[in-house]
């Protein structure tokens, strides 16, 4: 249904290395404007360290990018207004109101008082945070500062919503709630929404295409049932691990963490 | 402008929000003025150098702004671990006009402390002498709050989190105080204390505020304000250059 729409995000050679290891090996891959793109794949396989490079968070080694027509390295200020955000560690000011936190946003975002306050009434009824709009966000649960930050990422009208694993850690209910915020928001605002997720049930019933990384290569792509069907296996799940086997990427992940941390230290750029 | 005012906004409410902190870090100057004000003032009399509160009082203000200042502009690693670093920096703004915001949050706040200081040390026997130079003394407070905020910018671009904040406090931020003619006179001091002390950024500040509270000086105005204006410049420019290379 999406095949004649133009890609909102393309990616060409996309590269990142550091000093000894290669997080993003040469990967290439576009999302169409107004659908659901999941990207997946094991711990450290290089999924975050893609949307940090898309999000003007990270520069590219090699290769070529365009955002919503931009380029994330040349054009920051475009590319920024042009996406919303949700990270994979939580962001939000925890001494600050829900209220004072979307406030603080639509400001950054340049969002004119008006504007802002009608919007940020709009969204907060959404996510079923209103009546809480004056509450400090430390009182909040996990949940209702995942669907603060979903809200608080559309508040500036983006084209484009990452989401960085946004329902790790919440429990079934919360998380089918979240989705369905999603959903709604992919079919009334017509946003497109690139999202990473280790439920592999979720993506399954949300997204419209994927594209699964490991080792910093993009392995297989497709639509749920494109995967399943090339696999041979009855669920999303198993033809994931059947395409990125059954180690457990964990210790790996940690080792790659602490290249990271000491690349921080030692290599600051 | 208004990118740099809500990053401001956002520093003055969480530190008025926090009034253990505010009373918390009154009980440490609170101690000095009481402990060293009163067991010292006897000796300092008597070697004749006049009422000891009216010396100390101002380098104490000094100490508080100080502790406030650095102790802002490490809350960057705060924001840095709980993440909300990375909200503003994908932000469509400029990250000089993020550092300006907070720099001058983090100062603002560490004034509001500092004048408090002034305050509880009115109650404990301190007397400004001229009112006229008041606000001259503001200028400085605002000075040594600036600078201080900067450098603690500075460090926390540097850092990655708070292991090394205990560091900073002992063998950097401790000795910029204790060495600063915050305590002592800086007359007649051992010839290697002197040069420490004159290349303490805080000697300057604490000068001026002294001069301008009680009229007693070592450096002059003149000196003390070129001295904390050139280097609160550099701070900045230092600051904003390690902020703008922040990776989150």
């Amino acid at each position: 249904m999406y095949m004649n729409q133009e890609n909102i995000i393309k990616v060409n050679n996309l590269t990142k290395k550091y000093k000894k290891f290669i997080a993003v090996d040469d990967i290439s891959f576009n999302v169409k404007k107004g659908e659901v793109f999941a990207f997946l794949g094991p711990n450290g396989a290089g999924k975050t360290t893609t949307i940090k490079m898309l999000t003007t968070l990270l520069k590219p080694t090699a290769g070529s990018m365009r955002i919503n027509g931009y380029n994330p390295h040349k054009d920051q200020y475009n590319v920024r207004c042009s996406f919303g955000i949700v990270f994979q560690d939580p962001s939000l000011d925890d001494e600050l109101t829900a209220f004072e936190n979307m406030e603080f946003h639509g400001v950054l975002y340049g969002l004119k008082k008006k504007d802002r306050r009608q919007r940020i009434e709009k969204l907060l009824k959404f996510v079923e945070l209103w009546e809480r709009k004056g509450d400090l966000v430390k009182k909040f649960s996990g949940g209702m500062k995942r669907r603060l930050e979903i809200a608080r990422g559309l508040l500036h009208t983006p084209k484009i919503l990452f989401l960085d694993e946004p329902t790790l850690g919440l429990d079934p209910q919360t998380r089918n709630l979240i989705w369905t915020h999603i959903k709604e928001l992919n079919n009334r605002e017509k946003v497109t929404v690139f999202l990473t997720t280790h439920y592999m049930e979720e993506a399954d019933k949300i997204a419209d295409r994927i594209a699964i990384i490991d080792h910093g290569k993009i392995i297989s792509r497709g639509t749920p049932e494109e995967l399943k069907e090339k696999t041979g296996k009855e669920s999303l799940e198993e033809a994931y691990l059947s395409i990125t086997g059954k180690t457990i990427r964990s210790e790996n992940a940690g080792s790659i963490d602490q290249m990271r941390m000491n690349r921080r230290m030692w290599h600051r750029k | 402008m208004s990118t740099i005012y809500i990053l401001w906004l956002r520093q003055i409410k969480r530190y008025s929000r926090s009034r253990a902190r505010i009373i918390g870090s009154l009980g440490q100057p609170l101690l000095f003025l009481v402990a060293l004000g009163f067991g010292f003032g006897p000796i300092y009399a008597k070697a004749g150098g006049g009422d000891y509160i009216q010396f100390l009082a101002p380098g104490i203000i000094a100490m508080s702004i100080l502790f406030t200042a650095v102790f802002s502009g490490i809350e960057i690693i705060w924001d840095k671990q709980f993440g909300f670093l990375k909200e503003t920096l994908v932000a469509p703004v400029k990250r000089i006009k993020i550092m300006i915001g907070r720099t001058l949050g983090g100062a603002t706040v560490a004034l509001m402390q500092g004048v408090v200081v002034l305050i509880l040390a009115s109650l404990v026997g301190f007397r400004i002498e001229n009112y006229y130079y008041l606000p001259i003394a503001l200028v400085f407070m605002f000075l040594i709050a600036l600078f201080f905020t900067g450098l603690g910018t500075a460090i926390a671009s540097l850092l990655e989190d708070m292991q090394g904040f205990q560091l900073i406090m002992n063998f950097l931020v401790m000795p910029i105080f204790f060495l600063s003619g915050a305590l002592f006179p800086l007359e007649n001091l051992p010839r290697a204390i002197n040069i420490v002390a004159s290349l303490d950024p805080l000697s300057y500040g604490v000068d001026g505020l002294r001069g301008a509270f009680t009229g007693q000086m070592h450096f002059g105005f003149s000196l003390d304000l070129l001295v904390l204006s050139v280097i609160t410049f550099l701070i900045l420019f230092l600051g904003s250059y390690l902020f703008s290379r922040i990776e989150v």
